[in-house]
């Protein structure tokens, strides 16, 4: 459901999600309640993967762990490249986790962060679940 | 493909929970 807010059109649906620069962009959920927000200009693929990031995190929020994955998933199948791919490699196991309660997957992550995106900050996140 | 965005907010979000759907607002300062 995409809905445009203009700051001279619509001032007050603009301070109303206490957005405070152009452009912004928020993934809410079906009941208005906000799950990502997307701040400044992004290339069209680094906008697209931080959509996706987004209805991953709607789909999270509401115990959807195999949408969840799969949308983490796909960010990584399409945007491998992209800023939110390390963070998709952190929440696609944490998904598969709660679908299946198998921690082994945990396991894996900070070496594949490590090979594949060693500066990102989630590379850090994962240190703990080192074997 | 061409988004039809919706710029009434209120029934736009109305429109979102009726139809389980999440949704996307974007904020712009850029002329029409």
């Amino acid at each position: 459901m995409p809905i445009a807010v203009h700051i001279k059109e619509n001032p007050a649906g603009f301070h109303r999600f206490e957005s405070v620069w152009t452009p912004t962009a928020l993934v809410l959920d079906e009941n208005g309640k906000e799950r990502h927000r997307i701040e400044g200009y992004l290339p069209k693929d680094e906008f697209a993967a931080q959509l996706t990031l987004g209805l991953a995190r709607v789909a999270f929020m509401q115990k959807k762990w195999a949408d969840a994955e799969k949308l983490y998933d796909e960010i990584l199948t399409k945007y491998p490249k992209s800023e939110a791919a390390p963070e998709a490699v952190y929440w696609k196991a944490v998904s598969h986790y709660k679908n299946t309660n198998d921690h082994t997957v945990l396991g894996e992550v900070p070496k594949t962060l490590q090979q594949k995106y060693p500066n990102s900050v989630w590379a850090k996140k994962a240190i703990p679940w080192a074997a | 493909m061409a988004v039809s965005w919706k710029k009434d907010v209120d029934a736009a979000l109305n429109e979102a929970k009726t139809q389980h759907k999440p949704v996307l607002v974007d904020f712009s300062a850029a002329p029409a």
